[in-house]
């Protein structure tokens, strides 16, 4: 039997890799596909904690949140394309003409 | 002696399973250039073994003789990959659909084993999951093998795959609405018994309209015609297996034929009843199966020289414009209907 | 023993496919690698006895939202990233990252770890308390989704039509006129 903590430290781990891919990557595709990675982590750990309460509203959840994270990301996909026709680049460096 | 029969006939169940798949492919090269040539007044494969019985063994060893071709700019990995993961899902697809009832094996068995690789209770949802990722096995082919033809028949077969998935998952959800259940098992068992002692409580009469399009979004689900444009000779020079050859071009068509029996075993399950019929014995129920796949198989087959094949554009209009309305709209009156009917 | 196994076959393939994603150069690699890492997060849910969101992130993350990822990656030849550039560039190796970067990390995944494992009840096993025909029941969760939960449903929907037309607006080509 698996203690819920191992299941929590998982989900903590994914969290902080997705975390580090949206800080250190340059490319706009590798940040979503790591802010995917954070929506999973988070995930799992409504399942585990809603498996160990023996409650439902878990899983209810993260059909909300599967739900939210594929409008975000076609949304996300449709900026990048948008942005990409402008610049011709992926990297985030290139779109920092507002900046001071 | 209980304990270890048990494991050994699973074995042997998916064993049987599994060759019959690989078998079946090669069986349906044949049966489908033999029909092809009776329907065309011909005869079809003939020379090679007694009236051309021998052919897809032929087949095969061509094909495993030819080089093993890789084009300079593909992608090493995803080349070889990307035909691995369609005859994996193919396979993976099948291995939840059930095809015979519960059966001790005329008293091998002391419990009753049940005859099908697994039973999920969320078996119709698995079957879906797994073809919606067999749209990678050729999005990939497509894109590593580093060509124009291959791109444009890749992102054309996996765009229609995607499309008509919507039309099958909810004519899907009207039958699950019918049988209260996602068990594939449970909703053939649903489909027991008959009306009036003679006509049997199928659903392909109970929803003939979400039969006709679950059955077109299943040809559709496995790029046969009348909807392969994007492999279509005449096209896109075969589209995204163009640049594949030998064993992992043979593995394309093989997922294919793989696919076709798995559509036509899940629309047997579904809406003919699976293993049940009037008056045959439950131990029986797999070769009554067996005749309803193989019903399927030949309409596949006779649709495919009939009719005349779909330009792209017509089939995604149809896809997006007339069969998922249609499929939405049916869902609808059905869950009006069983509201109704319950209350 | 063949759950923990599982367990930490599943875990391992998570970690290590998303510590690949993020550190792969070629975009093509990552969303593959994300995708393997779906897989083993669905397999874990299907050991917490939730068949339904296992199938589930199959069918939408694994199956849909990674082809919308894919196409995007195809349709934009994202190039692979220079390897040269990537060396010289790579955050990891500015001197200030390098140094406190890593040990901040370091240190709040042991911290982490460390407070999760203290907590007494939370070193329970997951499926003690409650039993396992509650939570994998379909049926029921339909039933909350659209009696309980009929708000977050319908404002969900609205979400996605919303969704579905700023992207088409967004992703369209502009027309100089």
């Amino acid at each position: 039997m698996i203690p819920l903590s191992h299941y929590l430290i998982l989900s903590a781990t994914l969290f902080a890799i997705g975390a580090a891919g949206v800080f250190l990557r340059k490319n706009l595709i590798t940040i979503l596909l790591s802010v995917e990675i954070m929506l999973n982590a988070v995930n799992l750990t409504f399942v585990a904690f809603g498996r160990y309460a023996g409650d439902l509203d878990g899983q209810i959840i993260t059909f909300f949140v599967m739900t939210v994270a594929a409008a975000e990301a076609a949304v996300g996909l449709a900026l990048v394309i948008a942005l990409f026709r402008h610049r011709e680049s992926l990297n985030p460096d290139a779109f920092t003409s507002l900046k001071w | 002696m209980e304990p270890y029969i048990r494991p050994v006939v699973i074995g042997a169940m998916i064993f049987i399973v599994f060759n019959l798949l690989i078998v079946a492919s090669a069986i349906l090269v044949l049966a489908e250039r033999k029909i092809m040539g009776f329907m065309q007044q011909r005869y079809g494969p003939y020379l090679v073994g007694p009236h051309g019985m021998l052919q897809p063994i032929a087949d095969i060893l061509k094909l495993v003789f030819k080089e093993e071709l890789r084009p300079k700019g593909a992608d090493k990995w995803l080349f070889t990959l990307a035909p691995v993961l369609s005859i994996v899902t193919a396979f993976v697809a099948f291995a939840t659909v059930p095809f015979g009832a519960e059966t001790t094996l005329f008293g091998l068995l002391d419990e009753p084993i049940k005859l099908g690789i697994s039973d999920v209770n969320v078996g119709v949802l698995v079957v879906f999951a797994v073809t919606s990722m067999g749209v990678y096995g050729i999005v990939l082919a497509g894109w590593a093998s580093n060509s124009k033809y291959s791109l444009f028949g890749g992102l054309r077969a996996s765009a229609q795959m995607i499309s008509y998935e919507l039309a099958y998952a909810t004519s899907l959800a009207a039958v699950i609405l019918l049988a209260g259940s996602l068990s594939l098992r449970e909703v053939v068992d649903s489909q027991q018994g008959t009306w009036f002692g003679a006509l049997p409580q199928w659903y392909l009469f109970l929803q003939p309209i979400g039969f006709i399009i679950y059955v077109i979004a299943g040809v559709a689900e496995t790029n046969r015609a009348p909807f392969d444009f994007p492999e279509a000779e005449q096209e896109l020079v075969a589209g995204y297996n163009t640049e594949y050859s030998s064993v992992r071009f043979a593995l394309f068509p093989q997922a294919e034929y793989i696919n076709m029996v798995t559509m036509s075993a899940v629309a047997t399950d579904l809406y003919l009843g699976g293993w049940h019929f009037p008056g045959v014995p439950p131990e029986y129920g797999w070769i009554v199966f067996l005749a309803k796949v193989s019903v399927f198989l030949f309409v596949y087959i006779w649709m495919r020289w009939t009719v005349p094949r779909y330009r792209y554009d017509q089939l995604m209009k149809f896809g997006w414009k007339y069969l998922f309305p249609a499929s939405v709209l049916n869902l609808i009156a059905t869950a009006a209907l069983v509201l109704y009917f319950n209350a | 023993m063949p759950e923990t196994v599982t367990f930490y076959l599943f875990a391992a393939l998570a970690v290590g496919a998303s510590a690949l994603v993020i550190a792969q150069r070629n975009p093509m690699y990552s969303v593959l690698l994300l995708i393997a890492s779906f897989g083993a997060l669905s397999g874990l849910y299907i050991l917490l006895d939730a068949p339904f969101v296992a199938v589930a992130q199959i069918i939408i993350y694994a199956g849909a939202i990674m082809v919308l990822f894919l196409f995007v990656v195809m349709l934009l030849n994202a190039p692979k990233e220079d390897a040269a550039e990537w060396d010289r560039a790579h955050p990891l190796r500015a001197p200030g990252v390098a140094r406190w970067g890593t040990l901040l990390a370091g240190l709040l995944i042991v911290q982490l770890t460390s407070a999760l494992m203290a907590v007494n009840e939370y070193n329970t096993p997951v499926g003690a308390q409650s039993d396992a025909t509650t939570v994998n029941s379909v049926a029921d969760m339909g039933r909350a989704i659209f009696t309980r939960h009929t708000f977050a449903f319908e404002a969900t929907s609205i979400l996605i039509l919303v969704a579905m037309v700023g992207a088409v607006v967004l992703a369209r080509r502009e027309d100089n006129q």
